[in-house]
């Protein structure tokens, strides 16, 4: 099996086989994040930008640890720092980034779509969506994918329930496209202000009731609910009290709806009390450090990937 | 395509290199060194001088296995798939003498990455190298303490190396003649 893509954008655009693949081959990079030098030559020479748009630390961190850890040379770039606070436009950003050669470009922009213009604008850099909008957050997805596979054998046939803010969550969506793709029956669960009309077509089913959900659920995936989203502005819940009674997990609830052996994903940060009550968050349940720390496999294995082998051969001029 | 060793060629050949090694390494002791294989031809034979020191000398020395992928200097050609397998190295490495195990020295680049690898894990008091079969066209400056045979080839040969973590009927040194 071999990574032939320039870019990693979305799940949705890869085949089960690839996003196998890549499961594979980040599953390996755990181990390099064990050893006491985690450092290898491999991307030795090689930069990576990081243009972040949008608040993140947790992303960022990881994408750099990564990036690092392969000894590529990093440099960020955020929202506050950058040009587009003199009125800049996002493509312009990109192509000034992009004359300076850098061989993986790490975009989060808030516009759905905008990571994927700016990688059909730039055929010579490597472009890693780090979030686009509601649209995907494919790195995410992946380390979803792989916490799910080494806790539980394999994602086939598995039944993962997402809770909460499916509208205005791209990791939901990276994590249906990356869970249906590889055979897991996929239940997403929220009030219908926040589950958008059509996602059955995605292939998930819904639910508005968390009991029926959660029934014989392997996985439950808790989103974090945007509070500045729902409380200001946004009328999705009448208040975050009634949410954390209806959607949030407790141990009582986990009690009488839940498998003894269901496992908690949280993409983070977790509001505790909201969707989590605390001691859910920290009990033998959750897995949710594990998710952090299969991140940081999960950006090696595609910065690897796409700048190893036969993608790098194409952009350097000798593949086919 | 020529059989350079067949079967019992290579069993012989081992039960050499295994006295050799035993003979200039063991000094301290047959736990003062390891056997570290490079994946993926090297691993079944360390494990099999492994095997051999075990049944000479009593006492087996610890083995591992080593993968170079990370430390490749052509990831970037795009020859090959770029997977990789785990290292699995003795814990400990400071005060044991590593002894390098690869089925075919050719430019020896592999070396050199598989001595980045290890220097990464700690720092062995001495690294030599073992081959079963050196088939020439050097690159680096690079040449191995226990060689099991020279084999004279061109540039474009390749060289297939059957052989099993147990002796078979079946382990062969294969020479595939290339652009002649």
């Amino acid at each position: 099996m071999t990574f032939k893509r320039k870019d990693l954008l979305g799940l949705r655009d890869l085949s089960a086989a690839e996003i196998g693949h890549l499961l594979d081959v980040a599953d390996q990079f755990r181990g390099l994040n064990l050893r006491s030098i985690k450092k290898v030559p491999t991307l030795r020479g090689k930069s990576v930008v990081h243009l972040f748009l949008e608040p993140s630390t947790r992303t960022r961190t990881s994408f750099d640890i990564a990036a690092k850890r392969l000894s590529a040379d990093t440099h960020a770039i955020t929202g506050s720092a950058s040009s587009t606070t003199k009125g800049e436009t996002l493509l312009d950003t990109a192509r000034n980034l992009a004359a300076m050669h850098p061989d993986i470009l790490v975009v989060r922009h808030r516009y759905a779509g905008g990571v994927r213009m700016l990688a059909e604008a730039l055929p010579d850099t490597a472009i890693i969506n780090a979030g686009d909008g509601a649209c995907e957050h494919p790195t995410q997805g992946l380390l979803d994918l792989l916490t799910i596979r080494r806790a539980l054998g394999g994602v086939a046939g598995k039944t993962v329930t997402i809770v909460g803010d499916i509208t205005h969550s791209r990791v939901a969506r990276s994590d249906i496209w990356g869970l249906t793709k590889l055979g897991a029956r996929v239940r997403v669960c929220g009030p219908p202000t926040l589950i958008p009309p059509g996602i059955e077509r995605m292939g998930a089913e819904v639910h508005h009731h968390l009991e029926p959900a959660l029934k014989d659920a392997d996985v439950a995936i808790m989103l974090r609910i945007q509070k500045e989203r729902m409380f200001q502005g946004g009328h999705y819940i009448p208040s975050q009290r009634e949410y954390s009674r209806l959607y949030g997990l407790s141990r009582a609830k986990l009690k009488r709806w839940a498998r003894r052996d269901l496992l908690i994903m949280h993409p983070g940060p977790i509001n505790r009390g909201v969707e989590l009550e605390p001691e859910v968050a920290d009990s033998e349940w959750s897995v949710i450090l594990d998710q952090v720390e299969n991140g940081v496999a999960v950006r090696m294995g595609v910065m690897y990937l796409l700048l190893g082998g036969e993608g790098a051969a194409r952009r350097e001029g000798r593949g086919p | 395509m020529t059989v350079v060793l067949d079967a019992a060629g290579i069993e012989r050949t081992l039960r050499r290199l295994a006295s050799e090694i035993v003979e200039g390494c063991s000094e301290d002791g047959v736990d003062r060194f390891a056997l570290i294989g490079i994946r993926r031809g090297g691993v079944p034979l360390a494990e099999r001088l492994a095997d051999l020191i075990e049944g000479s000398e009593g006492q087996r020395p610890e083995t591992g296995a080593l993968d170079i992928t990370l430390y490749r200097d052509d990831l970037y050609t795009g020859l090959e798939s770029p997977t990789f397998g785990a290292t699995e190295l003795p814990v400990n490495l400071n005060g044991v003498g590593i002894v390098l195990v690869d089925d075919v020295l050719f430019t020896g680049r592999t070396i050199r990455a598989a001595l980045g690898v290890v220097h990464d894990y700690g720092r062995p008091p001495w690294i030599k190298l073992a081959v079963l079969v050196d088939r020439g066209h050097r690159e680096l400056p690079i040449q191995a303490d226990y060689t099991g045979g020279v084999v004279p080839t061109n540039q474009g040969d390749r060289i297939e190396v059957r052989a099993g973590a147990v002796p078979a009927d079946d382990d062969a040194v294969v020479l595939h003649g290339g652009a002649a």
